[in-house]
């Protein structure tokens, strides 16, 4: 396993900066929801992308913890280091 | 002090921006009263519903009316409890036996409401290790019952057997069940399920396959059991979940399954325990509004055709509707403010349709929400196109007509 937290989070913000609608000036303690607009579905949906690239599949109940993008890749990190 | 509503400023600041925009508050409609299944007086006015669930029209069925007042003269108007304490009548065990029986079925039980039906289900059936696999286009009813539930809970994309294949895949070697969750018929698109592809993955990968009827009963297949009827699949589905608050226009929900543990699930199923039961009135009209559906396959011919017609008028004036020719029909807009304006409109001119506004819809674009009914008459239908088609023109959602 090669990812780290700090890996996986600049990937989730060069995802995150491929939308327009993102504010550019992003970094890793963004809140998803408060700092980026996303409304509850975007944010799944958004993690599902996230998933894809990463191969790894985030249960909804751990999505309830995450605030911000680095919450988001520590998830994903622990998850793939689990599997 | 914080204020125990302030979590709700966000809801008053979009309401009363919707009232300012269209004049109304789109959720607080009232049907004055029933004129017929197809029209109601909403302000004062004989007004076309297109927008009530009532799939087959059954909620004005003379038989099940009968039924009903005969049920409430000789049982009383409720069961005061629970069904697994004093909230079980004859009634209630004889419907679970006819809906069992029409599925063809081991066992069926009986929910106070659909809502009820899919919290309680898939509530129990996953428990701690296992794992919810959900359509991510999920009613809420799913996802609220996926939150009563401590299994961990995924979603793979709208209608993707191939990446329901893929997350599944990912649980090789994981303890626990896999219980994937679908609907037949999605309630906010229309949209159809592959079914018979998530079935093949489901075989490939030992999960347990549960199927959300609620739209798609008395609609699709021959005999009006849904979609796992019509693509010949339903010795792969465990459970059918449902609901007689569409198609056969009362209210309550239901489980059909062959697997003899059904029994358990009752005595585990918190939604299924601690509510009252359905009142006999209410059995005893579903009972003769299934009947009703049984002797009546033509209301699905009647119904398909009529669903052919909206959608073909929809299509015919340039409106984005769904692709798929169901009774739930939607009309996607690109701007809320666009689809204030039409849907104010369309009650101006004596239509009644859904307004459905993001996060409630798919892909953040608002939704004009549409149901066909078997009962709705083809100058109906063509009213409402023509109704719609002004009032698109009105909130500049076609371009002005050559």
């Amino acid at each position: 396993m090669s990812e780290t937290v700090e890996s996986v989070s600049a990937l989730i913000i060069q995802k995150l900066l491929a939308n327009p609608k993102v504010p550019r000036d992003i970094d890793g303690n963004c809140k998803i929801m408060d700092d980026l607009a996303f409304d509850s579905l975007a944010v799944m949906n958004f993690v599902m992308e996230v998933e894809d690239d990463m191969d790894v599949s985030v249960p909804l109940d751990k999505l309830a913890d995450i605030r911000t993008i680095n919450d988001l890749a520590a998830c994903v990190v622990d998850l793939k280091n689990k599997g | 002090m914080t204020s125990l509503f302030s979590k709700f400023d966000g809801t008053a600041g979009a309401l009363g921006s919707l009232v300012e925009a269209g004049g109304r508050n789109p959720f607080s409609v009232v049907i004055e009263k029933p004129v017929s299944s197809t029209v109601g007086i909403i302000e004062g006015r004989e007004t076309l519903l297109f927008g009530t669930n009532n799939y087959l029209g059954l909620s004005q069925s003379p038989r099940a009316i009968k039924a009903a007042q005969d049920a409430a003269a000789a049982c009383g108007v409720g069961t005061t409890g629970s069904r697994i304490a004093n909230g079980t009548q004859s009634l209630h065990r004889q419907l679970e036996r006819r809906i069992a029986d029409y599925f063809g079925r081991r066992d069926a039980m009986v929910f106070s409401t659909g809502y009820q039906a899919n919290l309680g289900m898939i509530s129990t059936l996953a428990g701690k290790d296992d794992y919810l696999i959900l359509d991510a286009d999920s009613h809420a009813s799913i996802y609220d019952g996926s939150r009563l539930s401590p299994a961990q809970v995924i979603r793979f994309r709208h209608n993707d057997a191939d990446d329901l294949y893929k997350r599944l895949k990912r649980l090789d070697g994981t303890p626990g069940a896999k219980l994937i969750v679908v609907e037949g018929i999605y309630s906010m698109t229309g949209n159809v399920p592959p079914i018979a592809e998530m079935v093949a993955v489901k075989r490939e990968t030992g999960a347990y396959l549960l199927v959300d009827e609620a739209h798609s009963f008395g609609v699709m297949g021959e005999r009006g059991l849904g979609i796992a009827e019509q693509a010949g699949v339903e010795a792969d589905v465990d459970f059918i979940v449902g609901t007689f608050s569409k198609s056969l226009g009362t209210v309550g929900g239901y489980c059909v399954s062959d697997h003899p543990e059904l029994e358990l699930v009752r005595l585990n199923c918190r939604p299924y325990m601690f509510t009252a039961s359905l009142p006999p009135e209410v059995i005893a009209a579903t009972m003769a509004a299934l009947e009703d559906m049984a002797e009546h396959p033509e209301l699905r011919t009647q119904l398909k055709d009529n669903a052919a017609r909206l959608h073909a008028g929809f299509h015919g004036l340039g409106l984005n509707a769904s692709k798929q020719v169901s009774p739930v029909i939607a009309v996607t807009l690109e701007e809320i403010g666009q689809a204030i304006m039409m849907w104010n409109r369309l009650l101006d001119l004596g239509v009644y349709v859904n307004l459905s506004l993001p996060p409630a819809t798919p892909d953040s674009r608002p939704l004009l929400r549409c149901s066909v009914m078997a009962t709705h008459t083809a100058e109906q239908i063509d009213k409402a196109i023509a109704i719609f088609k002004q009032a698109a023109l009105d909130a500049k959602a076609l371009p002005e007509a050559a």
